[in-house]
């Protein structure tokens, strides 16, 4: 790189030529720096104490009689407990799917020009965030309380194009995936609209000048950017929404957190069921957290500020850039 | 001979245009004519709606009143039995098509390369394909001393270099009328030269100019005609040596002495 290269020719320059003249103090200036270290008392008092905690903590947990930690691998690969897993993997996928597309609606919605869609975008994340999941969960699950049966008639008139008996459709598990999708799906707007909003006004003007149309402009300039914008807050809903789906336990969804209920109701072992639950509810985070990370340094492509991996254009001079990125 | 006809629609025609932002009123009747081929420079203080009133020239900013034209035709609207009625979306783009603009601050897509920069909106809108369009682009960074950077992302160049692939990128659309709003403003002192190489090039090429801009110099020796604005006016306008060597109003003098 050119400023390298700069910097290496002034250094040159000046060994070439010391100040205080050839021999005089040179010998000095190069002998290695080997300074006695500030000591930092209190960070070992701090450290030593800490220490001491966590092992008293492990040994008053491991010394416990009633906690049988011989229990945890004998559960841990359960038949029931890994169909929990599984449901508990389904129910997450397809609620942040669903979220993704009602969000990214709404998200437009409320960036619309059109007040109404304004309007019913924004009374539609002002509900579903401003009421708590769980009530939101219930509320589905019981919908064919007031709604016994659901389908598609011509509005205002009796004329009834197609109908189910709502007990056939809410089953717990869409009841499940349509309280936790549309919950997201609020939450997943608003960081829609901010990856939106937080692409600069002159690539748009820049894309208009050109000739594009808005759509177009939407399409090719405006949301290429904003999904890198939106992908680590959208990975963050993704791991609330593994760690939200136990509330469907409430509601009878066999997941992860369902599976190990009926297990402890059952042998009383609760509290070493639960450490079963957070073990795989950890790996699955985890997991997670990882497949989030490489999605992002993916998307990391060209923008600055951001290490790439194209070591081949590496060459070519790099400027931080002010502004507009 | 249809040749005197062709030559007389003028490339930019503006009629006491106004325009205002709530109760500040930043375009207070500004009339103006650029002929085919000219190279109009705008020069005045900030806040004097010489950028405001550039940006009008495509629609980026609509007009209150008056009337604008660009080669004849009415820029946003359609007149139809003395009503005016306003275009689509789609017709007022493909107004701009016809009409380059470059930006103070380059405004290049960040996530696509220069080349990608310089395609998207030929490929889309005149129907090249790829192939055709690559060659274009090529030949267009050639063009502007570029041609080792076709691969490269905006944020790898510098200020200058990003400039020059945006003047690229609108000359990819064969626009009749290039817009410049202040485009050296944003650059380091030594990259101002090579864009304005490229310009005077264009310039050369009988390329139709509006200019906002600072650099004086670049005034004096490319432009055809010279615009000092101030509050929304057009307070002096003639040819840049006559105006630059004697103002005729008190205004222009002080701003132009400052500026010199």
């Amino acid at each position: 790189m050119p400023s390298a290269v700069s910097d290496m020719t002034t250094s040159t320059g000046t060994t070439g030529t010391p100040p205080g003249g050839p021999g005089g103090g040179a010998g000095e200036a190069a002998e290695e720096i080997r300074a006695v270290p500030v000591r930092h008392p209190g960070r070992m008092v701090a450290g030593a104490v800490l220490v001491l905690l966590i092992v008293w903590l492990g040994i008053t947990v491991a010394g416990n009689e009633e906690f049988d930690f011989g229990v945890i691998p004998d559960y841990l690969f359960d038949p029931v407990i890994l169909d929990g897993v599984r449901l508990t993997l389904v129910l997450t996928v397809v609620s942040m799917a669903f979220g993704l597309v009602i969000g990214v609606v709404a998200a437009i919605g409320r960036l619309s020009d059109n007040p109404v869609l304004r309007w019913t975008a924004g009374a539609y994340i002002w509900l579903f965030r401003g009421t708590p999941v769980l009530v939101q969960l219930v509320f589905w699950f019981n919908i064919g309380i007031v709604f016994p049966t659901l389908g598609i008639t011509i509005p205002f008139t009796d004329v009834s194009l197609f109908s189910v008996e709502s007990n056939t459709v809410v089953t717990p598990l869409n009841a499940a995936i349509l309280g936790l999708g549309l919950n997201s799906g609020a939450y997943i707007a608003e960081i829609v609209r901010a990856g939106i909003t937080s692409v600069s006004r002159g690539q748009v003007e820049a894309a208009s000048a050109l000739g594009l149309e808005p759509r177009r402009t939407m399409r090719r300039i405006v949301l290429p950017q904003a999904i890198p914008v939106a992908v680590p807050p959208l990975g963050n809903e993704f791991v609330s929404m593994l760690k939200y789906s136990a509330l469907a336990s409430v509601i009878a969804v066999q997941e992860l957190l369902g599976s190990v209920e009926t297990i402890y109701s059952v042998n009383l072992r609760t509290l070493e069921l639960l450490v079963v639950a957070s073990i795989w509810y950890l790996a699955l985070t985890t997991l997670f957290s990882f497949l989030q990370s490489l999605l992002e340094r993916r998307l990391a492509r060209g923008r600055s500020g951001i290490a790439t991996v194209r070591s081949r254009r590496a060459r070519t001079p790099r400027r931080p850039r002010k502004a507009v990125a | 001979m249809s040749t005197p006809t062709v030559a007389s629609v003028p490339a930019v025609s503006a009629r006491a245009i106004r325009k205002s932002y709530g109760s500040n009123e930043v375009l207070r009747g500004i009339d103006l004519e650029v002929g085919p081929g000219q190279v109009q420079v705008i020069v005045g203080p900030s806040g004097s709606g010489k950028s405001t009133f550039l940006r009008c020239i495509n629609h980026l900013e609509r007009i209150d009143s008056g009337r604008l034209y660009v080669e004849g035709d009415l820029v946003g609207y359609r007149e139809h039995r003395g009503r005016l009625h306003e275009l689509r979306p789609q017709e007022v783009a493909r107004q701009r098509a016809r009409t380059g603009m470059v930006f103070q601050h380059f405004n290049l897509f960040a996530h696509m390369t220069v080349t990608q920069n310089v395609i998207e909106a030929p490929r889309h809108l005149r129907g090249l394909t790829k192939r055709e369009a690559v060659e274009l682009a090529h030949d267009l960074l050639r063009k502007v001393g570029l041609a080792d950077k076709a691969d490269a992302y905006p944020a790898e160049l510098s200020g200058g270099q990003q400039q020059r692939v945006a003047i690229a990128r609108a000359l990819a659309m064969e626009p009749r009328l290039m817009l410049f709003d202040e485009p050296t403003s944003a650059l380091d002192p030594e990259l101002v030269g090579d864009v304005l190489d490229v310009m005077r090039g264009l310039a050369e090429g009988g390329m139709t100019m509006v200019v906002v801009t600072h650099e004086m110099g670049f005034a004096r020796d490319v432009g055809d005609a010279l615009v000092v604005m101030a509050d929304g006016q057009v307070i002096e306008q003639g040819p840049p040596r006559d105006v630059l060597a004697n103002p005729a109003t008190e205004r222009a003098a002080k701003f132009l002495a400052r500026v010199h």
